[in-house]
């Protein structure tokens, strides 16, 4: 099993009665409750706690993409991403990832991706989630009924950006470029491995099938939560004959590990409530607009077959059930792992065992948890769980890693370095 | 209250519903946001004097997926346009709502020797900063009915799921409406409709439910003041975004005499 760490960058001083004061931590969360001062300090500590994970010998360390959010201060993963590729030189780095519909033309992607995979010398895993509503419909006006038209389209013309040897001319229905010729181009041959983020939408189960992609369930709910998503993705691999390869799939878990169940619960407690009753506050007037849920999606709901929607509704519907909840709910339903190590890795075997995911993303810092406290979570992790979790899935090949250059290939990165003394 | 006649067009390869009842000079009307998903009470009020001619739009209930394969403005006025044709109201009277009242005044802008009189109740197309319009898309499920009609029952009766229906497809078709206009006038519903209102010579009547909380009624003025022909405006007492679902018996007679 490989383990993650990923960072989602929350802000971490929204107010203590910003759920009853304030609609929404996303889309049209006030401009006041931003202080740039204090988020210079949280970007560099955020840094800070991805280097420390790299260091801690963590599979790979992870960011990802959202905009006008007060739980997510990534609008450009890329800026971070290239900032850890100068400060880590061994570790691969996960962008999870760039929404396509977003950029044009959409040739950035893949000239920024391929910058990344440049610059780290080949540790690119290249997410490319559609986005969620709040992100792509309303914080960058984006048609929710050509969202996934206009996706599928950038991803094509992103894969033959990389992968065709001459220059081209892109004749789409959304996009046309005269000349496509992206320099540079990206280590991993023919392109860095593609990790697809999204909800319970059976079409992008059976895309990640056929393009064989990385299908990973980014939920904030836990296993017990995810389980339903996940019996859905492996009954769909079933069935259309693939292998249960749990590298297949990735998925995202909150985790808080300390000496002792009770001590773990005493450290752990604020910055979880804060996460849940803060961070996820959304209001669900932005959750699901008309043309975003594909209708196969919406009848295979209506139908019952597959009891959960895309991501963003999985999120609003637990934003409600949080309402009020509290350290025990969080537990009890399995949104965090948490105790002692022996118990940390119980309930991380009984995910595995469970959703058969090789790929497991650990939200380590959540909320508004400090520097402290989260290296304090990832290096016990690191020392007392990791080691007992590596062994998991060992009989099965991981064909979606990133493959980097040799080692004396690399070009050697000087040591950072204050300000001459 | 007696069904309307049904038939069926092809536009762009998806079949399209043509309801028609009445005697009399034709007379075109274009359904508002949400489509028609039944038939409504001022259908029959006009078809008392005038063969009323309702044609659905792509995607809106009786559309079909014809929404789907219309990517610009261009392809949204041309597939309204051949359904016009197709149901027989080239150079009829026309009245529209809403997203249909959008549409409307399209043609009698693009094509004005198609439309003989135009009636535009509360046009999408239009986009003030000052005054701007209610976001449809971005609304809790139970907040939708108050801002379409100024009694909200009018438009939950519109989308009841009537006695028999298929209990997965209605609700989608339902989504498919809302999608269908989010399609053409997502984000703000500005098509720049605007620019092309001096176009229109036709003699037009605008309407506006006073209680519109949808489209703002100062629109009225901005729409009047810019065309080309004779113009008049009449606001309805009592009646939200969706006036014809709101007071049937006032849009109908409305229509009724300034085409008459």
């Amino acid at each position: 099993m490989k383990l993650m760490w990923f960072h989602l960058m929350p802000y971490t001083d929204l107010p203590e009665n910003f759920r009853e004061a304030h609609p929404s931590v996303w889309v049209d969360i006030h401009s006041s409750l931003f202080d740039p001062k204090r988020a210079h300090r949280m970007y560099n500590d955020f840094m800070d706690e991805l280097e420390y994970a790299a260091d801690c010998g963590y599979d790979a360390i992870c960011v990802n993409e959202h905009h006008s959010n007060g739980y997510g201060l990534m609008p450009s993963p890329n800026l971070i991403a290239s900032a850890l590729a100068r400060r880590t030189n061994q570790v691969p780095i996960c962008v999870m990832g760039n929404s396509l519909a977003l950029y044009n033309p959409p040739t950035r992607v893949a000239e920024e991706f391929a910058m990344l995979d440049v610059i780290s010398g080949g540790r690119l895993i290249a997410g490319f989630p559609v986005g969620t509503p709040m992100d792509t419909c309303f914080a960058y006006g984006q048609n929710p009924s050509m969202l996934r038209e206009r996706y599928l389209e950038a991803h094509d013309l992103v894969i033959k950006a990389w992968t065709e040897k001459d220059t081209f001319a892109f004749n789409g229905r959304f996009n046309q470029q005269r000349y496509v010729n992206i320099w540079p181009r990206p280590v991993q041959q023919p392109h860095p491995p593609i990790w697809i983020p999204g909800g319970g939408s059976v079409e992008t189960w059976q895309w990640c099938a056929e393009m064989d992609y990385v299908y990973c369930y980014l939920s904030y709910y836990g296993y017990k939560a995810g389980k339903a998503t996940m019996d859905g993705f492996w009954a769909e691999m079933d069935r259309l004959g693939k292998d249960r390869n749990p590298y297949r799939a990735g998925f995202a878990q909150v985790v808080a590990v300390a000496e002792s169940r009770q001590q773990a619960i005493d450290l752990y407690t604020e910055p979880a409530e804060y996460f849940f009753n803060r961070c996820l506050h959304v209001d669900p007037r932005f959750a699901s607009p008309a043309g975003y849920s594909t209708e196969a999606t919406q009848r295979a709901g209506l139908e019952s077959m597959v009891k959960k929607a895309a991501n963003a509704q999985t999120l609003i519907t637990g934003d409600k059930t949080n309402r009020g909840m509290t350290m025990a709910d969080f537990v009890d339903r399995g949104y965090v792992v948490i105790g002692s190590p022996d118990e940390v890795v119980e309930q991380l075997d009984a995910l595995a065992d469970d959703l058969n995911v090789g790929h497991l993303m650990l939200l380590m810092q959540f909320g508004n948890m400090g520097k402290e406290l989260t290296q304090y979570n990832t290096r016990l992790f690191a020392e007392k769980v990791m080691p007992r979790m590596r062994t998991r899935f060992a009989e099965w090949e991981d064909r979606w890693w990133p493959k980097p250059m040799a080692e004396g290939e690399r070009a050697t990165i000087p040591a950072f370095r204050q300000a001459a003394e | 209250m007696s069904a309307p006649e049904l038939s069926t067009v092809d536009i762009n390869g998806f079949p399209t519903r043509i309801w028609r009842k009445g005697s009399g000079a034709p007379l075109g009307f274009l359904a508002g946001f949400g489509g028609l998903p039944r038939w409504v009470p001022v259908l029959d009020r006009l078809a008392e004097q005038r063969t009323v001619i309702v044609p659905s739009l792509p995607g809106f209930p009786g559309g079909d997926r014809g929404h789907s394969v219309l990517d610009s403005h261009l392809d949204w006025v041309l597939a309204v346009r051949q359904t016009l044709l197709a149901a027989g109201l080239e150079g009829a009277d026309l009245a529209g709502s809403s997203v249909g009242a959008s549409f409307a005044a399209e043609m009698a802008a693009i094509w004005p020797n198609s439309v003989r009189k135009l009636v535009l109740s509360a046009p999408f197309g239009l986009f003030d900063e000052g005054d701007p319009p209610t976001d449809p898309w971005a609304q809790r499920a139970d907040r939708v009915a108050g801002l379409m009609c100024a009694d909200p029952e009018r438009w939950t009766a519109l989308k009841a799921m009537p006695e028999g229906a298929n209990s997965v497809e209605w609700p989608i078709e339902q989504t498919r409406a809302t999608e269908a206009a989010a399609r053409i006038f997502w984000p703000l519903g500005n098509t720049r409709l605007e620019r092309r209102l001096p176009l229109i010579s036709a003699p037009t009547l605008i309407l506006w439910g006073e209680q519109d909380r949808i489209m703002p009624p100062s629109y009225a003025g901005r729409i009047a003041a810019r065309l080309a022909g004779p113009k008049e405006i009449r606001m309805i007492p009592g009646a939200g975004h969706l006036a014809e679902l709101d007071r049937p018996d006032e849009v109908a007679s409305a229509i009724l005499s300034w085409t008459g």
